[in-house]
């Protein structure tokens, strides 16, 4: 009985400290990337524009994002049923987007950021993850 | 040092090649951190201190693969690439590699 009541708690606690993390996480996610739409990140290798360089470095920003107990359970379910699992769709967009915007942060100057890769791996098995961006900038001469 | 991840130098040419060069570092994570990660992972949100920890353990790999580059008299990297394995519960092996390469 004990179990199940904090069973109950976790799950609750999970429920709303999880949505309103993740809410406030998409807003300032979402802030950010209008702040850095100036500085493009492209998966291409070659420069478009043949303007003379100043220098290159090489960039990359990383991010741990934990899940929530609620989503655990929820997950735990679609994992009898099988299909689509948004639970963790949204954990993954998270940590890939927020590793995007550290390396565009750590790029403070760069003109473009060229080859940009991401690698997602998992920490542990309760369910985080980590995401890391990396590619080079650009620096043209100004 | 120069370091990117594509197969030339921008605005630099490559005068010779030196061949792969790689760094590595092997992690455990601290027990005592992982008692917030518990509580992190009931209610959500970024685990900082992971974070933090993997990006100075890329860190590490990164400079050990410089030095060795170093020592072949290299003055920059191409092609430079990422990998995370996971070899036991706990534990993660941070992997990097690239061409060393000569630049004018």
């Amino acid at each position: 009985m004990l179990d199940l009541i904090f069973l109950v708690i976790m799950i609750g606690v999970g429920y709303f400290a999880g949505t309103r993390v993740e809410k406030k996480h998409y807003k300032s996610i979402e802030e950010r990337e209008a702040k850095f739409i100036y500085l493009p990140a492209v998966s291409s290798k070659n420069l478009l524009e043949d303007r003379p360089i100043d220098s290159t470095l090489l960039v990359q920003g990383n991010a741990v994002i934990a899940t929530d107990y609620f989503k655990v359970i929820l997950a735990g379910l679609r994992n009898l049923l099988g299909g689509e699992v948004s639970a963790y769709e949204s954990l993954l967009d998270r940590a890939r987007r927020e590793a995007v915007l550290r390396l565009k942060e750590s790029a403070q100057g760069a003109d473009i950021i060229l080859n940009l890769r991401i690698e997602t791996c998992q920490i542990s098995t309760a369910g985080s993850t980590e995401a890391l961006a990396y590619g080079t900038a650009v620096y043209y001469k100004k | 040092m120069i370091l990117t991840n594509i197969e030339s130098t921008p605005g630099k040419k490559i005068m010779e090649h030196f061949g792969l060069v790689c760094g590595s570092t092997v992690r455990a994570k601290n027990a005592f951190k992982d008692m917030g990660a518990g509580l992190k992972n009931i209610m959500g949100g970024e685990l900082k201190s992971y974070t933090a920890l993997m990006e100075e353990s890329r860190r590490q790999a990164i400079e050990r693969m410089e030095e060795q580059a170093r020592q072949l008299g290299a003055n920059a990297i191409i092609n430079v690439r990422f990998s995370t394995s996971n070899i036991a519960p706990g534990a993660a092996e941070l992997y990097v590699y690239g061409t060393a390469v000569k630049v004018e």
